[in-house]
């Protein structure tokens, strides 16, 4: 089992931990007196933590709570009585009695400079700004009551802005160098596209050479995107091209979402995190002007057919025909930043992916064949639009290889903040709409396919069908929640006995299923290594999902993003999946429909594999 | 060569058995002579040396680290050269009794990248250290084991700040850490670590050679011992001093032959610049703290350009990290633009004041915390001069 560290955060930056009382630490809790209440805190909390806890506010910038402490925009000082300077709130450690003033006269003036100077060498103004309302430098600039640039302004542009990639564009003319976007991409991520460069005054933040973003070996996972505090980082917005389609009476526009933007798209109207939208946004996006509305669970279903049977044909041609070429475990590919990860980071590895397309993919091609046919629609009249909680997913649609329909498979990539300002832009309030369902054929959807959305739910839907698949009976879980498979520890593991299989799969009588689950490219990266290590052998099939927490944490999500809104986001999915008459994903019968319509040699059948499977590239790390 | 003028605690062959001395000593007989001595570190900010010892011998760890900060970079510095070049056996045997006293195996010495020149000298100093059985494994037959290796600078300033320069030495940006935890118990690698001057492992060394008793009777009360001070400027003989803690400002000039001082720079760069009017003051840890840098400037030198040259320096050489030493040292120096130009009112002279005294109190590390000093001090101490004449 890969053990799930605590922290990847450096051990310089790593807050001091004292140990409990009962864990043999010496006493574990230590007064501390703020702004003259006495509070008591554990050891090692940091001020910040503190003062949060007891509901004093501390403003804070480059500090967020995924992330390694930095300790570097100085917003948050406070003053300790007997220290010559101010401290940094968010971190240092309480392990001593302190004496703490949060607002005093020193802390109030310096913070206002800190400000001051920050704003002076912030380009652009906050209504030709796409971050208008939910920027962090905005708020404390209100918070404190700036009415005026004290040490000037900048007027100029310094930097271009970097709209290379398909998926994220970087305006380092709005960066205050938090640095969250580095500590996101080597912390968090562990794939080390952005670090600061130059000195002084002259310092920024930039890629290998100052490469342009789609030279480098950027996944697209968009993950600083989410926890930029400004404006600096952003999606690229296929919006006004997808308005344009919308106007245009020749076009047929459809558009496909993914199980978690309904879960999370109600936080960008005002809703507390965990709200599922699913049945408004569909009124919404009729009222917008999309001329069908489908739900991508239907081709998560189709998914867990494809990818569950190439599972059991990798076993059996593993097992039962001894085939060493056979790679295994198998390695979900709906995630296209943990795809791209892949490619860069263990291009020797592609054989272990399987080969199914994303969701996203498979409906793209389903839509420009299948549906145009059916309907009798020229598929070049067809502009198909995933809303997706993804930024790679721009990337993704991009592909060269993603035109099996003979046309690009998906037109625009569209996240969940950009469709929420689709959706303001038309004047609807999101929360005060009556629902309506998905249109057919592509309506009805399991429950397995609604939990793609959760770390941990391609796995559960995977192993729902498969189970039966292979025994005939239910997967041996109450309420068919397969608990293992939940939660946010970095790597999970668990194993599934299979028992009184059917004769056909008979080989697989007794063996235990083993699988594991990992989020987030840093959690990945500890699989692949044990993987390198051959360390995974009796492993037969692992998810990652490149984003933390999954698709609910994805890097179109709305911002910000902490465990908590993860853990919310997580619950309304599973929630809904509850819910559903439909939970597994060979019991829906549109599923059933399309197999014996139109992808009529089945699962793993010559149509599916023109239209549903891919192949990927060897990157490496090669930057030319 | 740079070359040190009169002594008066480094004579070399007096010292030859402190290493001798120090390994019959435990550790804590160590670290409790150097307290008793009152060490303060000698690299400018006067932390006590022996506390820190204290706090690294008592941190538990498999390994522990010593590092030698010989990036000597602060303006107007060029003390530890002579040391390192002059007094070299002082330096490694008082960083080998410091590697004792915490009980650490490994020692490096992070030398500036400009005094590359002196390398090879240093690596065959080593080499013969330890064919003298001086350094690595069982010294002197004691089972101590310490060695010592040299690791280049890259030219940064903020590596001179001991975690910017534990950074650099791990491979990072020059970026100082936040502190605590602090290096003691959390430094090279993580592990334990003391960084100390060049000038304080060899007062550790003759402290131990002489004994705390002795060490303290030179010096004033707070600051024993005597202080390396490398004078520079206008004046007929610059050069390396040593010199009692307690010395006045005029007896310093005196030394030099400084007969039209106007002003001194005491501290370097980061330190306080002296008017006339206060030349009674002394060097010292309680009233002009310095690393070693002095320089003097008389009645010809234009105070404007003085500070402008320095803010230049450190808009460059800030780390970029923490936002009040980025952009704050950048808009004093434009200041100093604005006043050249005669365009800047009193009043936002006065809001840049001000925001120097945000820079000393927010900042993250000691640069951005004493960048501001030579704007307060030069704008009030010669506020009539600089502005009369723009």
């Amino acid at each position: 089992m890969i053990k799930d560290k605590l922290s990847r955060t450096p051990v310089s930056q790593q807050p001091l931990i004292v140990k409990k009382e009962e864990e043999g630490g010496i006493g574990s809790f230590v007064e501390v007196e703020i702004n003259g209440r006495k509070i008591q805190v554990q050891m090692g909390t940091t001020i910040l933590e503190a003062c949060r806890q007891n509901n004093i506010h501390i403003p804070t910038l480059c500090y967020h709570e995924d992330l390694c402490l930095a300790g570097l925009c100085r917003i948050c000082v406070v003053e300790i009585e007997g220290m010559r300077t101010l401290q940094a709130a968010c971190t240092y450690p309480i392990t001593n009695k302190l004496k703490i003033q949060t607002t005093s006269e020193k802390v109030r003036k310096a913070r206002r400079h800190i400000l001051d100077l920050l704003l002076s060498e912030h380009y652009g103004e906050c209504y030709s700004c796409h971050r208008n309302g939910n920027c962090e430098l905005q708020s404390l600039a209100k918070e404190y009551g700036v009415d005026g640039y004290k040490f000037g302004h900048i007027t100029e542009r310094r930097h271009t802005v970097d709209r290379s990639s398909y998926s994220v564009i970087r305006d380092m003319d709005k960066c205050v160098l938090c640095k969250r976007c580095v500590r996101t991409c080597i912390d968090l991520q562990e794939v080390g596209v952005l670090e600061a460069t130059h000195r002084g005054y002259d310092t920024t933040i930039s890629t290998f050479y100052d490469k342009p973003l789609a030279d480098v070996i950027c996944i697209n996972c968009g993950q600083c995107i989410n926890r930029c505090p400004t404006a600096a980082l952003k999606a690229n917005d296929p919006s006004d091209e997808i308005w344009v389609a919308i106007d245009n009476p020749k076009k047929h526009v459809v558009i496909q979402t993914a199980p978690s933007p309904r879960a999370s798209i109600g936080e960008e109207f005002g809703l507390p995190p965990g709200h599922s939208m699913t049945k408004q946004l569909n009124t919404a996006l009729r009222w917008i002007g999309f001329d069908k509305v489908f739900d991508t669970n239907f081709t998560a279903d189709l998914t867990i057919m494809e990818e569950g049977t190439e599972l059991l044909n990798r076993l059996k041609k593993k097992l039962v025909e001894g085939d060493n070429n056979i790679k295994l475990p198998q390695f979900t590919s709906c995630s296209p930043g943990w795809v791209k990860y892949i490619e860069h980071f263990y291009p020797d590895y592609l054989d272990y992916l399987s080969t199914c397309k994303s969701p996203q993919q498979m409906f793209g091609a389903l839509i420009k064949t299948f549906y145009a046919q059916e309907n009798n629609i020229a598929p070049e009249d067809i502009v198909t639009v995933a809303l997706m909680p993804c930024s790679a997913k721009k990337f993704e649609c991009n592909r060269p290889e993603m035109h099996s329909s003979g046309f690009k498979d998906v037109d625009y990539g569209l996240t969940t903040r950009e469709m929420a300002q689709m959706i303001r832009e038309a004047g609807i309030n999101l929360p005060d709409l009556e629902g309506s369902g998905f249109d057919d054929p592509f309506g009805d959807a399991s429950g397995a396919g609604l939990i793609f959305g959760a770390t941990g739910g391609v796995m559960e839907a995977a192993l729902r069908t498969v189970y039966e698949i292979v025994t005939g009976r239910e997967v041996p879980f109450k309420n068919l929640e397969i608990t293992p498979c939940r939660g946010f520890e970095g790597v999970r593991q668990a194993s599934v006995k299979l028992e009184g299989t059917l004769p056909e799969w008979n080989f697989l009588e007794g063996v235990d299923l083993n699988f594991m689950i990992a989020h987030g490219t840093a959690n990945a990266k500890k699989v692949m290594e044990a993987l390198v290590r051959g360390e995974l052998e009796n492993i037969h099939f692992i998810e990652v999902m490149a984003c933390p927490g999954g698709c609910i944490g994805g890097g179109g999500q709305p911002i910000p993003t902490s465990p908590e809104i993860r853990k919310k986001r997580a619950e309304a999915i599973y929630n809904e999946d509850r819910g559903l008459e439909v939970r597994k994903s060979h019991q829906n019968p549109h599923i059933k429909y399309i197999y014996e319509k139109f992808l009529i040699d089945g699962p793993c059948g010559h149509i599916s594999h023109k239209l549903l499977h891919t192949h990927y590239v060897k990157r490496g790390k090669f930057i030319a | 060569m740079p070359i040190m003028n009169d002594t008066i605690q480094f004579n070399v062959g007096e010292h030859r058995l402190a290493l001798e001395k120090a390994l019959k000593l435990t550790p804590q007989d160590i670290v409790m002579e150097i307290r008793e001595a009152g060490l303060k570190g000698r690299g400018g900010a006067g932390f006590p040396t022996g506390t820190k010892w204290l706090l690294a011998l008592s941190a538990v760890a498999e390994k522990k680290f010593v590092i030698c900060n010989a990036d000597e970079g602060e303006p107007g510095t060029f003390k530890d050269r002579v040391l390192l070049d002059e007094y070299t056996n002082l330096v490694i045997d008082g960083m080998t009794i410091g590697g004792y006293a915490i009980q650490a195996t490994e020692g490096i010495i992070y030398l500036r990248g400009e005094y590359k020149y002196l390398l090879n000298k240093l690596e065959r100093f080593l080499d013969e250290k330890r064919e003298n059985n001086q350094l690595g494994n069982n010294i002197l037959g004691t089972g101590f084991n310490f060695d010592i290796k040299i690791r280049l600078g890259s030219g940064a300033y903020v590596c001179g700040e001991e975690t910017a320069l534990i950074e650099s030495l791990e491979g990072h940006r020059g970026e100082a850490r936040n502190r605590p935890p602090f290096p003691v118990n959390t430094g090279f690698m993580g592990y334990p670590t003391i960084v100390n001057n060049v000038e304080t492992f060899a007062s550790a060394a003759i402290i131990i050679s002489k004994g705390a008793d002795w060490f303290k009777k030179i010096g004033i009360s707070k600051s024993y011992g005597t202080k390396l001070v490398s004078i520079s400027g206008d004046c007929k003989k610059p050069g390396v001093y040593e010199v009692p803690f307690g010395i006045s400002i005029r007896d310093l000039l005196k030394m030099v032959e400084a007969d039209e001082a106007k002003a001194v720079q005491v501290g370097g760069a980061s330190g306080q610049c002296v008017p006339e009017s206060q030349f009674d003051r002394k060097i010292s840890f309680e009233d002009l703290s310095t690393g070693g840098s002095v320089m003097i400037f008389n009645k010809s030198r234009d105070m404007l350009h003085i500070l402008k040259n320095f803010m230049e320096f450190f808009v460059e050489e800030s780390c970029g990290q923490c936002s009040p030493c980025r952009i704050g040292n950048k808009k004093l120096l434009e200041g100093i633009e604005l006043i050249e130009q005669g365009k800047c009112s009193y009043t936002y002279l006065n809001e840049l004041i001000e925001l120097g005294k945000s820079m000393q109190l927010a900042s993250k590390c000691g640069l951005g915390q004493s960048s501001p000093n030579p704007f307060i001090s030069i704008l009030t101490n010669f506020e009539n001069e600089v502005f009369s004449t723009k």
